[in-house]
């Protein structure tokens, strides 16, 4: 029998459901993987006790034939979530020691299937980051390592715990959020699936609040009939989130029918950049050709405000932020650190609370939504957004998927990057989709010259995940990305 | 625009962020580049836009007036750093 930790989610359903093993073997398997993983860096908080209650209880419903669509199923949660009676802290030190009353929806609904709890993930602090290194537990470590001197790299970010426990086969999928590229980004550099649905699809509630109109929770996974799985489970309209889509969950497994003949893909010429490596360039034409041979119809599209989307990105979030973050105060969860006054305890607490990156986006916030910056920073950017959603809805109207790369490179190491615009353009690709509130998938689709995972993307019209599921199922199987990263951790 | 250490101390203040002499020196040319970065949008023809306001075509739902959750106030304090019985305790703020 091959090695558990080793199985799809979708083969440890299967495995579960013949009673090939059992969930309490299952699960073991991954907290053994866990507990020799732990130069990763990628839990927070680890729940072993609690993760083998839930598989004893797995057992008892399969037995029972009650299982769940999930039933067993070792899950991670990135530490944006809130998990009722288990810390939650979004990778900040603002939220020492916060243990949540609730449980977030997206999370009740996994444990309503039957899956199982490994742990919170690390993240970047408040999501905000694309290298996990802004995380106050520390930067997380990417499983995979550059082929010429062996460095230790990020794993992306924001959800770089969920990324490298997912790729490290530390549990058989992770949950994770996305509000510029956090769930698409560290899926490309760690080699597996991640998808970002339309906004609206997974309800909000009960997730640490970063950038309301932009934030949206996904799966991380090795394959993409997993995240059709686990996407089904995640989803659903809320009552709690006004947000919520209103819309019944399709069967997005039954999606993979591994058919796109005359399906139409859209090639955006604006995602060709200046000084873009040549092998990400390449990767891009290899998934064209595979789509092609699969009988898509290729076309060229433009999207004209494309190299827009960045900069009112970073107005945008930041202005939602700074309003999100403001109820960090000291006074009902969290840190708290004394002042001579209620002012200065506020001041002392953010200050020591939020780390230098969550400072700057909270001040660039406050800034824009100043007296007399208002309408020349928000209300552009958010006219912008407008711009660059109809660019989407023109191309739309004549294709049915859009391919782009997912990032413009592979993996860096900690400390690579140190300007804060230059790690905001790795997010360049994938921050579009965000502020159309569209879904997009990554799908790990070739390796560097360096031997490092390179993903593909492809964009979706809204609340039509299903269409982007079967064009990244035959792009999965096009590419035949095997490749694992060697288990030099252990 | 760039901005000078008085408004990055002006919108620290606003947004309730201490920062000492030597963040104040750092974020002064921190965001000053992030700014001039943005400032790029400036040159968008935005005339006759709409600023969006919902990135989903939804219809806004409504609900009915009442109350729905409540009646744990030991849960609502739990996690409060310095609690007396179902309060918050801050700074004294009255004189």
């Amino acid at each position: 029998m091959t090695d558990l930790i080793d199985l799809s989610l979708s083969d440890a359903r299967d495995g579960l459901q013949n009673k090939t093993f059992s969930a309490a073997d299952l699960t073991q398997a991954h907290l053994d993987a866990i507990s020799r993983a732990g130069m990763l860096n990628a839990f927070v908080t680890e729940t072993p006790e609690l993760a083998l209650e839930m598989a004893t209880r797995s057992d008892r419903k399969i037995a029972g034939g009650e299982a769940g669509p999930l039933e067993g199923l070792p899950l991670g949660i990135k530490d944006l979530f809130c998990t009722k009676g288990t810390m939650t802290t979004a990778s900040s030190h603002i939220l020492d020691g916060f243990v949540p009353a609730y449980e977030s929806t997206v999370t009740a609904n996994l444990w309503r299937d039957g899956a199982v709890m490994m742990g919170k993930l690390n993240c970047d602090e408040f999501a905000m980051g694309s290298s996990n290194e802004t995380s106050f537990y520390g930067p997380v470590i990417n499983p995979w390592r550059r082929a010429s001197d062996g460095a230790q790299l990020v794993p992306g970010g924001s959800s770089g715990g969920s990324a490298a426990a997912v790729a490290a086969r530390l549990c058989v999928g992770a949950t994770a959020t996305d509000t510029g590229g956090s769930i698409r980004q560290p899926g490309a550099l760690t080699g597996i699936v991640g998808l970002k649905p339309t906004y609206g699809r997974c309800s909000r509630w009960g997730i640490v609040a970063f950038a309301s109109s932009l934030d949206q929770a996904g799966p991380l996974t090795r394959t993409v009939r997993d995240a059709a799985i686990m996407l089904r489970s995640m989803a659903g309209h809320d009552p709690k989130d006004t947000t919520s889509l209103d819309l019944p969950v399709p069967d997005y497994e039954a999606a993979l029918t591994g058919d796109v003949r005359g399906m139409r893909i859209g090639i955006p010429e604006e995602y060709r950049l200046d000084g873009m490596p040549e092998e990400i360039d390449a990767l891009w034409q290899r998934g064209i050709e595979w789509l092609k041979a699969a009988g898509a119809e290729i076309s060229d599209i433009s999207l004209p405000h494309t190299h827009h989307a960045l900069p009112a990105y970073y107005i945008v979030a930041p202005a939602e932020a700074s309003s999100n973050l403001a109820r960090y105060d000291g006074v009902r969860y969290g840190l708290r650190v004394p002042g001579d006054d209620i002012i200065e305890m506020y001041e002392n607490t953010r200050a020591s609370g939020f780390g230098a990156e969550v400072k700057r986006r909270v001040l660039i916030g406050t800034y824009v939504l100043s007296a007399g910056y208002y309408d020349a920073y928000y209300i552009k950017a958010q006219k912008v957004r407008t711009l660059i959603k109809r660019d989407f809805e023109q191309a739309f109207a004549d294709v049915d998927l859009i391919l782009t790369p997912t990032t413009p490179n592979a993996a860096f190491a900690p400390g690579e990057i140190t300007d804060p615009v230059t790690m905001y353009l790795n997010d360049i690709f994938t921050v579009t989709v965000n502020m159309a509130g569209l879904p997009g998938i990554s799908v790990p689709a070739g390796l560097s010259g360096e031997g490092l995972p390179l993903g593909l993307q492809l964009i979706g019209k809204a609340f039509d995940e299903e269409t982007l599921f079967r064009g990244a199922g035959v792009l999965e199987q096009a590419a035949e990305f095997n490749a694992a990263p060697e288990r030099w951790w252990e | 625009m760039s901005v000078d250490q008085a408004t990055v101390r002006h919108i620290a203040r606003l947004a309730r962020i201490k920062v000492s002499d030597d963040e104040a020196q750092k974020l002064e040319a921190e965001l000053s580049a992030i700014l001039a970065w943005v400032e790029q949008l400036d040159g968008v023809d935005t005339d006759g836009v709409e600023p969006m306001t919902s990135v989903v075509e939804v219809e806004m739902k409504m609900r009915q007036d009442e109350v729905t959750d409540g009646g744990v106030p030991d849960d609502v304090v739990g996690n409060a750093p310095k609690r007396d019985n179902h309060f918050f305790l801050v700074p004294k703020v009255v004189e």
